[in-house]
């Protein structure tokens, strides 16, 4: 996931790029029109209110888009892996969040080193089923 | 029980790194206390009343001696405040004075050093200074054992019947379900910040002894007519300031697509489940306010799971089998004959020990799937100890019992005991002596001094009110075991505030801490069920007037009691005459034990 300082996204006002959609955390990501759309600007009010994850996993997923999905407001270093893995490719720092920090906290998440139960946004196979098609394709 | 892999023992490693890492940078001031509080949370870390409280998830109830030598090693060695905080900590808890009543005089009286079975069969610990955490983390993990989201506003640990995978009445064994439920929910990224906390319990018996209709998610285990597996869902039930009982959203779910079911419940409940107010923000909420949309969203979600992502989480026959192996029963078994005449042979002894034995073959001991087997109950509801509290000591005598008569295996019970799963038949007298030389043999289960207590205001800061003493003048009045007994089955449950961690709501007899001029009050409520077979459809009970003073309340118990003894009819249990007289009987009861305010001239 390509991680930005709030200084990299001031320069970009997403409002006014063509092809790029704001959407705020209660809105409806399955009513999203998608034609033309390059690049999907997700909100966290608050680190603690999780629907952003949802919205991701339901564009990445569900609506199949492959354009950029930006994590925007509230972003903390701690929650980066979840944003990864729920869809997002791109996360604006909150300015307080050191970028090194956010990078070795990122890459130190447990699912990445050792691997992760469940499927998701990105990696759709839960590892049960992961070992069982790595078994019947040796 | 189930057998952690290296991917398991390494997941659960890492996790103990990461937080590690995090609490460093909160000591060393790098992540605030508003950042650090939901990290610490899903590793199991409150900040409490005097000090931390750490609670470690048992999944499912189920633990090996192994892991309970381990959880007496955390008691001993790190349960310990220093002198100077545990000296503050009694002096206030001594200014809120002693609970006065029947000729006694009952304080707080705060206690180190041991461990606390939980009523979502979790293990609490009271005194574990935050700069030993992350020390703590990596003993558990030592033993496969963690506090992965036993806090924090996502799905918490999953919980099932004390008797799952043995009982007689079992329809098929919930604990793998439970086990493959517990690792797809384990860091689930989505689903890491819901609107409130998420709580599954699963039975796989005909008898609900899981509580289930009380969860966000219960799921039973059933047959349809084809006699094809699958789960009963029910969604929506909780306790608390709103006590609602489950909605059924599915009467029948094929068993190996209960985690898609699930993803599909919580996706929705995750985008619409309320956020403005905390009081407001469970799933039962949101089921209550939307009821058929609701389900329509998540059958709508589901098929598209299904449909169009292909069912990822469809669990294949492959898994349940590599989780079901773990699951083998001991090869034990009993030689019935000398069995019986063993018994036989102590019943006949002095009369003393006789009617004790028969007492606890009568409340301890449960018939088993197996029939050469019978699962024990040790007792850990005693005077002069909190309701469900295990010293150090305590812990390592029962894991010794159960090396010695249960296979290596125990079990946390919901109800805050500990159960011994795998007891040879011809066994019983032996474990009986040795139980009972332990301090664990009382004949007390399922009786009235089977009570459930949290830890109230003694230790928790939500608390209003204190349970420790409350649970303590009641066990203290009941001493006798003929009084008891001729008392019967009664599920006294006991909180100390509306969180209902002592699910007061479910009592036959519910006692709630309330607030009321910044002192100490008291609402008693009746009638209430977990949906056993005794305790009839699940319920909330109804409370019987105001709230009483600490004094009144064992006052009240004993007109509530003494109200059921002449109402009943011969053999009637305390719960089947509440339900054929009605409430009114016993509100006169509780109203007469007021005790008059004698005015000041």
């Amino acid at each position: 996931m390509k991680l930005l300082t709030t200084h990299d996204n001031a320069e970009d006002n997403a409002a006014e790029l063509p092809g790029t959609v704001v959407v705020a955390n209660d809105a409806d990501p399955m009513d999203l029109p998608l034609e033309g759309v390059k690049r999907i600007d997700l909100h966290f009010p608050k680190f603690t209110d999780g629907r952003a994850y949802s919205q991701a996993f339901l564009l990445r997923r569900r609506r199949e888009f492959t354009g950029e999905i930006r994590a925007t407001g509230d972003v903390l270093v701690d929650q980066l892996a979840q944003m990864e893995r729920s869809g997002f490719d791109v996360a604006v720092l909150r300015a307080d969040q050191p970028l090194d920090v956010a990078q070795r906290v990122l890459a130190s998440y447990p699912g990445y080193g050792v691997g992760r139960y469940q499927g998701d946004a990105v990696q759709i196979k839960p590892h049960f089923a992961q070992a069982e098609t790595e078994s019947a394709n040796p | 029980m189930y057998q952690y892999t290296e991917f398991d023992r390494q997941f659960v490693r890492a996790r103990a790194d990461q937080y590690r890492d995090q609490l460093t940078r909160w000591q060393a001031g790098k992540l605030s206390e508003d950042e650090f509080k939901p990290l610490r949370l899903q590793n199991g870390w409150y900040v409490q009343r005097y000090a931390p409280m750490l609670r470690v998830a048992v999944p499912y109830g189920e633990l090996s001696t192994a892991q309970v030598r381990v959880l007496a090693k955390i008691a001993r060695e790190y349960d310990q405040p220093n002198a100077e905080l545990f000296k503050e900590a009694q002096a206030k808890q001594d200014l809120l004075g002693p609970v006065v009543t029947g000729g006694l005089s009952i304080g707080s009286k705060l206690t180190a050093g041991y461990a606390h079975f939980t009523t979502r069969q979790n293990i609490q610990y009271n005194w574990i200074p935050l700069d030993k955490s992350a020390d703590v983390m990596d003993l558990l993990a030592s033993v496969d054992m963690h506090g992965i989201q036993t806090s924090g506003n996502c799905i918490r640990n999953i919980t099932s019947d004390e008797r799952a995978g043995i009982g007689a009445d079992e329809i098929a064994d919930p604990r793998p379900f439970g086990e493959i439920l517990r690792q797809w929910s384990t860091l689930h990224p989505e689903f890491a910040f819901l609107p409130r906390k998420f709580k599954i319990a699963i039975s796989g018996a005909t008898e609900d002894r899981a509580a289930t209709a009380w969860h966000d998610v219960g799921l039973h285990l059933i047959r349809n007519a084809e006699g094809e597996l699958g789960f009963k869902v029910l969604v929506g039930g909780g306790m608390g300031r709103t006590p609602i009982i489950g909605t059924v959203i599915r009467e029948f779910l094929p068993w190996h697509q209960v985690m898609n079911f699930i993803e599909a419940i919580i996706r929705v409940y995750n985008r619409y489940g309320r956020r403005d107010n905390i009081y407001k923000a469970r799933i039962k909420i949101l089921v209550k306010a939307e009821g058929q949309r609701y389900i329509d969203d998540v059958e709508a979600e589901y098929l598209q799971i299904m449909e169009h992502d292909g069912g990822p989480h469809t669990i294949s026959q492959a898994e349940l089998d590599r989780v079901t192996a773990c699951f083998v029963p001991p090869s034990l078994s009993c030689d019935r004959k000398s069995a019986d005449a063993k018994i036989a042979n102590i019943l006949r002894a002095a009369a003393e020990d006789d009617i004790e034995f028969g007492r606890w073959l009568k409340q301890n001991v449960a018939s088993h799937k197996n029939p050469d087997l019978r699962s024990v109950t040790l007792s850990f509801k005693r005077l002069g100890q909190a309701p469900g509290d295990a010293t150090a000591d305590q812990l390592d005598k029962a894991a010794e019992l159960a090396d010695t008569f249960s296979a290596g295996e125990l079990r946390v019970t919901h109800d805050q005991n500990l159960l011994l799963p795998w007891v040879a038949c011809d066994q019983l007298p032996e474990l009986w002596r040795a139980a009972r030389k332990a301090g664990f043999a009382r004949p007390n289960i399922r009786l009235l001094t089977d009570m459930i207590a949290c830890p109230g205001g003694d230790f928790c800061s939500l608390a209003n009110a204190r349970s420790i003493p409350i649970a303590e003048a009641i066990t203290e009045r009941y001493q006798d075991m003929d009084e008891l007994h001729d008392l019967g089955e009664i599920d006294l449950h006991i909180s100390g505030c509306i969180n209902s961690c002592g699910h007061h709501h479910s009592g036959h007899i519910g006692i709630l801490g309330v607030d009321k001029d910044g002192l100490e009050w008291y609402q008693v409520s009746l009638g209430g069920s977990d949906g056993s077979s005794l305790s009839g459809d699940p319920l909330p009970g109804k409370v019987v007037g105001p709230s009483f003073t600490a004094t009144e309340v064992p006052e009240v118990i004993e007109a509530v009691l003494e109200t059921y003894r002449q109402q009943r009819t011969s053999g009637e249990t305390f719960i089947a005459t509440l339900r054929r007289v009605g409430m009114e009987p016993y509100k006169a009861a509780a109203k007469s034990a007021r005790i008059a305010v004698v005015e000041q001239a």
